[in-house]
């Protein structure tokens, strides 16, 4: 069945808690790095162990970026914010609670706006964003029926994002995952790396009757590390959810777990549990006070946002708004296309074709082999060498498909590569018009039926012409002439 | 005068004039804790190796002229600090194989300044109870009479100080820790401003009241090692950043003029007789000394103590849940599961009473619960700190008993908590609004010390420091040594 | 307040804490009384006053500058861990 129909009479409500890690240097309470991938428990510090006697001190860059979000999503910094604790106990958690915000968070009342897929926009509420502490990992391999505790990512600082119930289907929730972490990686908040788990998801999901106003019981996924998986994980719990209710069950409210290898939600058995978590204000840190200063000195570093580029792309370019919305999906891409068509000095009439190109060829070679934007094989102003001989007639857009290849393979100027392989369109009339003879005198039947009616052949005549030019002849010389030297049908 | 009789200032002195070394020093109290440990139990480690070695090297120091005012002093730390590389027990069975990875912050000064460290001090199983009865190492004893307790929790550097075990000894005061204790045998004790001193390697107990600061014979010895202590320390987010006065010359300042402050509230029922009694008396002296003496009144501090039985259990509930038997302190043996090893790991490692604040801590924070009793407590503790505050509009300095009856019976009160927790009635105030409390000697009920208690508002260490100072030039309760360590 | 056994087990429950049944009437009656004995703030006029968490009026939080300062010590911090192999904490198995 299509996965986005939702089945007969039922609505999804899904609201989005994401976790994007901070891209600081050390960690939200302690000087420890936070660099992916170290050796076991090589940067977990006394602090992060939670020693006793050891003591938070707040990081001032992970409260500058909280900040950053909240002001890219128009929300409300709070002057004055709590950390409090959330009691519970595993072993992941070194002191017994996490550090977290509760009452009292850094940001609230923000929202995005989606792009649906009929065009529409449609406003996402965020209902908070707060600073916390990441947990540290439990690993199963290797030990018989024991687990290894790994705590070089306890302490790494986490903006919780905290969608209002907003979504209403597993599309509309990707459209709105993606759209923050757009975002976060525009602010340079959060590197998004899902696989590294920088970016991560849980999603509540409820389903109810059409027309039903009050939420139904729901149910939080947890562990959904990619976008197509977050998809699939919701997509199979509206499903679920609707077999229970329509087979005279109801939804019992619960963590579910996703295996991405059976695209199944089961419940998680450490979560069976209700929990009971205790917060209270943390006695071993302050009340954090932003001051308005603060506020606009982060102001101050906010880059162009997505929205706001994209609207410019489609204002000053000329690009439509399914155009712009793609340039603008990583901040890398729109970067990218802007000096290309910097280097083509900047008019609305290059926009179109760096557009066309920096989408097309350009990314799909770069996705091909797998590189980021600084490992291009043809930088920005390469990109804009070959399609100023576009635009100058010196080669066809067919012609120069050709020349990206080889630009890319050889790490070469676009000139060079027509140079050498020859590849400058013929513009002069006359050599034109003699390739044109030439087929005219190879070819006296077709001509003969051409002229007699068979305008279909026109074509046949400007592929012969073109394989006699080696595909250089300029086409729209190419039909003018061709036109009047074959005479009318 | 022999070498124990004398105050760390004077001790100061006399390493300063060279008339004894820092390891003649060392060995001469090292000597004494090998005879008068074993019946007092204020030690639960002895670092003598360690004493010896800091000890030449103090002399080395002075030898070099690079001495300070405290250089080859001997101290001893509450088991609470962390001391890098020397078991850190927080007098429990949870921490009896831990050894800090670190030096707290107050350690690392006292090193700095060239003290001696001698050893780790006994203590009420993470700092509660107030008999130091709730040790897993056992009961410390009171010098002045060994069957009664030394009050707690700090009981061990109490007693460790009052048979002159030690010149001095760092504590700590989250309701009452330093100053009952000092005032139940006979010695003076400060508890200064929160924030005031570092908490970092101090093993919290309830992070909003805990406060790290000195025992020691006199006020002066007080002042001497507190500003050793003291001031600003950035791994400690709650750490004040005011500059630190110095403490001794303003030992100076003059008593004449100085208002003190009678809290009416410190005299109500439940205080005994013969104690009140001497308390008046001592403030009877400072008038004549020159302080202006005020009634005052703070309507509220009645219900400090179910406040702080409120707040402090909540946040000792969350402390105390890194004990997990994961990456330090005691693990059960053979878990069968983990709900198996965290219950069995904290429930052998943890004595009845830590256990009994960790569930009422639980219970107050939990779901239905907390705004009737924590979020409660907090407002009421409001109300007393706006009771001091008012308090301290009028006077520099409230004046009243450090605790309601001189050292009780060992085993006494052990089986009730509520009698237990209502020692700490006059000294909780103190912690829950964050104020600076000096007790100093004044004078004996039945051969037994009893303690005057000064409070001062925030950062007013100097004030009470001075007016102990005063008081003590004129009285001599804090030279008196119990005969069976002079 | 008085609490029952059962509350009192789902106390030490939550706080993951082994009470032997032997234990367990001494804490259902300790807990009582000391429920009962900090109830008295009930009777206080709290207004409007601010529930206070910390004692120092006016002090904020200050904040630390995004330096990573720490350098790998695992071998010493272990050395009070119960059990570690491969420099991981063991414990008994996590399920999820």
């Amino acid at each position: 069945m299509n996965q986005d129909t939702v089945r007969d009479g039922w609505e999804v409500v899904i609201g989005l808690e994401i976790h994007a890690q901070l891209a600081t240097r050390s960690k939200i309470f302690s000087a420890s790095p936070t660099a992916y991938g170290a050796a076991p428990n090589t940067q977990a510090s006394l602090v992060d162990l939670g020693y006793p006697g050891t003591l938070p001190v707040l990081n001032g860059d992970a409260v500058r970026m909280a900040v950053k979000f909240g002001l890219a999503t128009g929300a409300t910094i709070a002057a004055r914010s709590i950390f409090a604790r959330k009691n519970y106990f595993y072993p992941d958690l070194p002191k017994g609670y996490q550090i977290s915000q509760y009452e009292r968070p850094v940001v609230e009342d923000g929202s995005l706006e989606i792009l649906l897929e009929n065009g529409t926009k449609k406003t996402i509420g965020i209902t908070r964003a707060h600073l916390e502490e990441d947990a540290g990992k439990s690993l199963h391999e290797g030990l018989a029926n024991a687990s290894g505790i790994d705590l070089n990512r306890a302490g790494t600082p986490l903006l919780e994002i905290v969608s209002e119930p907003d979504l209403r289907s597993a599309k509309e929730a990707i459209a709105y995952l993606k759209k923050v972490h757009t975002l976060v990686r525009y602010l340079e908040i959060c590197d998004g790396n899902m696989q590294e788990g920088s970016f991560r998801c849980d999603a509540n999901v409820s389903v109810r009757r059409f027309g039903k106003t009050e939420f139904g019981t729901r149910c939080e996924i947890k562990n959904v590390n990619s976008f197509r998986f977050v998809e699939k994980a919701i997509n199979y719990e509206v499903e679920r959810q609707i077999d229970v209710l329509e087979g005279g069950g109801s939804i019992v409210q619960e963590t579910r777990l996703y295996d991405s290898a059976k695209d199944e939600t089961r419940p998680m058995r450490s979560k069976e549990e209700a929990n009971d978590y205790r917060y209270f204000p943390d006695p071993d840190l302050l009340p954090l006070e932003i001051a308005p200063a603060f506020v606009e000195q982060v102001r101050a570093t906010l880059p162009e946002l997505p929205d706001e580029k994209a609207a410019r792309f489609s204002l000053h370019h000329g690009l439509s708004p399914y155009d712009a919305g793609v340039l603008t999906s990583s901040r890398e891409l729109a970067d990218f296309y802007e000096a290309v068509v910097r280097e083509l000095g900047g008019a609305a009439a290059s926009a179109k074709l760096a557009a066309n190109w920096v989408m097309g060829d350009f990314s799909a070679f770069l996705n091909r082999d797998g590189l980021e934007f600084g490992a291009a094989r043809v930088p920005a102003a390469a990109l804009a060498g070959l399609l100023r001989r576009i635009q100058d007639e010196t080669i066809s857009g067919k012609i120069a498909k050709e020349v990206f290849e080889l630009m890319w393979a050889d790490a070469a100027e676009a000139d060079a590569v027509i140079e050498a392989k020859g590849l400058k369109q013929i513009t002069d009339t006359s050599a034109i018009e003699t390739a044109i003879a030439a087929v005219m005198a190879a070819n006296p039947k077709q001509l003969a039926e051409y002229r007699s009616g068979k305008d279909k052949l026109f074509g046949f005549f400007v592929g012969q012409t073109m394989k006699a030019t080696q595909g250089k002849a300029n086409p729209a010389q190419l039909n003018e002439l061709l036109k009047k030297l074959l005479g009318g049908p | 005068m022999s070498l124990h009789r004398r105050s760390v200032a004077e001790l100061a002195a006399g390493l300063a004039a060279k008339e004894f070394s820092a390891v003649e020093l060392a060995r001469h109290f090292l000597a004494r804790i090998a005879t008068s440990n074993p019946a007092l139990n204020a030690f639960l480690t002895v670092t003598a190796e360690r004493a010896l070695a800091d000890a030449a090297r103090a002399d080395a120091t002075r030898a070099a002229g690079k001495a300070g005012p405290l250089t080859g002093v001997p101290i001893a730390h509450k088991d609470i600090f962390c001391t890098d590389g020397i078991k850190t027990s927080c007098g429990s069975k949870m921490l009896d194989n831990f050894v800090a990875p670190y030096d707290a912050t107050v350690v690392e000064r006292l090193a700095a300044a060239g003290t001696v460290l001698l050893g780790k001090t006994n203590m009420d199983e993470f700092a509660m109870g107030s008999s130091n009865e709730t040790s897993y190492f056992g009961p410390v004893r009171n010098p002045w009479d060994l069957a009664k307790v030394p009050g707690g929790s700090s009981g061990g550097s109490a007693a460790a100080v009052a048979a002159r075990l030690v010149p001095a000894a760092t504590g700590t005061d989250t309701g009452g820790s330093i100053r009952q204790p000092a005032a139940l045998v006979g010695i003076s004790g400060i508890k200064p401003t929160y924030g005031r001193v570092s908490r970092y390697g101090m093993v919290a107990f309830a992070s909003s009241l805990d406060q790290g600061g000195i025992l020691a014979p006199s006020a002066e010895d007080c002042a001497l090692l507190l500003g050793a202590i003291a001031g600003f320390d950035p791994r400690d987010s709650t750490s004040v950043d005011v500059p630190v006065p110095d403490y001794v010359a303003e030992l100076q300042a003059p008593l004449k003029g100085l208002r003190i402050g009678v809290l009416k509230e410190f005299f109500a029922a439940g205080l005994d007789g013969p104690t009140g009694a001497l308390v008046e008396a001592s403030i009877a002296q400072l008038r004549e000394l020159g302080a202006q003496i005020v009634d005052v009144s703070c309507p509220n501090l009645p219900l400090s103590v179910p406040t702080y039985y409120v707040v402090a259990p909540a946040e000792c509930s969350s402390n105390l849940s890194r004990f997990d038997g994961v990456r330090f302190g005691h693990r059960c043996q053979s878990p069968r599961d983990l709900m198996d090893l965290y219950k069995r790991s904290r429930g052998e490692g943890f004595g009845a009473e830590v256990k009994r604040r960790i569930m009422t801590g639980t219970y107050v924070l939990s779901a239905g619960y907390y705004d009737a009793y924590y979020l409660k407590a907090q407002k009421v503790r409001s109300l007393i700190t706006a009771d001091f505050k008012r308090a301290f509009e009028a006077v520099d300095v409230l004046a009243g008993p450090t605790s309601p009856t001189p050292a009780f019976d060992i085993g006494a009160k052990v089986d009730d908590p509520i009698t237990m927790y209502l020692n700490d009635i006059y000294t909780i105030g103190a912690n829950l609004a964050g104020l600076p409390a000096i007790s100093v000697p004044c004078g004996f009920v039945g051969g037994l010390p009893v303690g005057l208690q000064l409070i001062g508002p925030h950062f007013g260490e100097s004030r009470l420091l001075a007016a102990a100072h005063a008081y003590q030039r004129a009285s001599d309760f804090h030279r008196r040594v119990p005969a069976a360590y002079a | 307040m008085s609490l029952t056994r059962r509350d009192v087990e789902a106390i030490a429950h939550l706080a993951r804490l082994e009470i032997t049944e032997g234990e367990l009437p001494v804490y259902v009656d300790s807990l009582s009384k000391i429920l009962s004995f900090v109830e008295q703030l009930n009777a206080a006029q709290t207004g409007t006053a601010e529930p206070m968490a910390h004692p120092l009026e006016g002090e904020v939080q200050r904040l630390r500058a995004d330096v990573a300062t720490e350098t790998d010590r695992h071998q010493k911090y272990q050395a009070n861990a119960p059990q570690v192999a491969s420099a991981l904490y063991v414990v008994p198995k996590v399920i999820e």
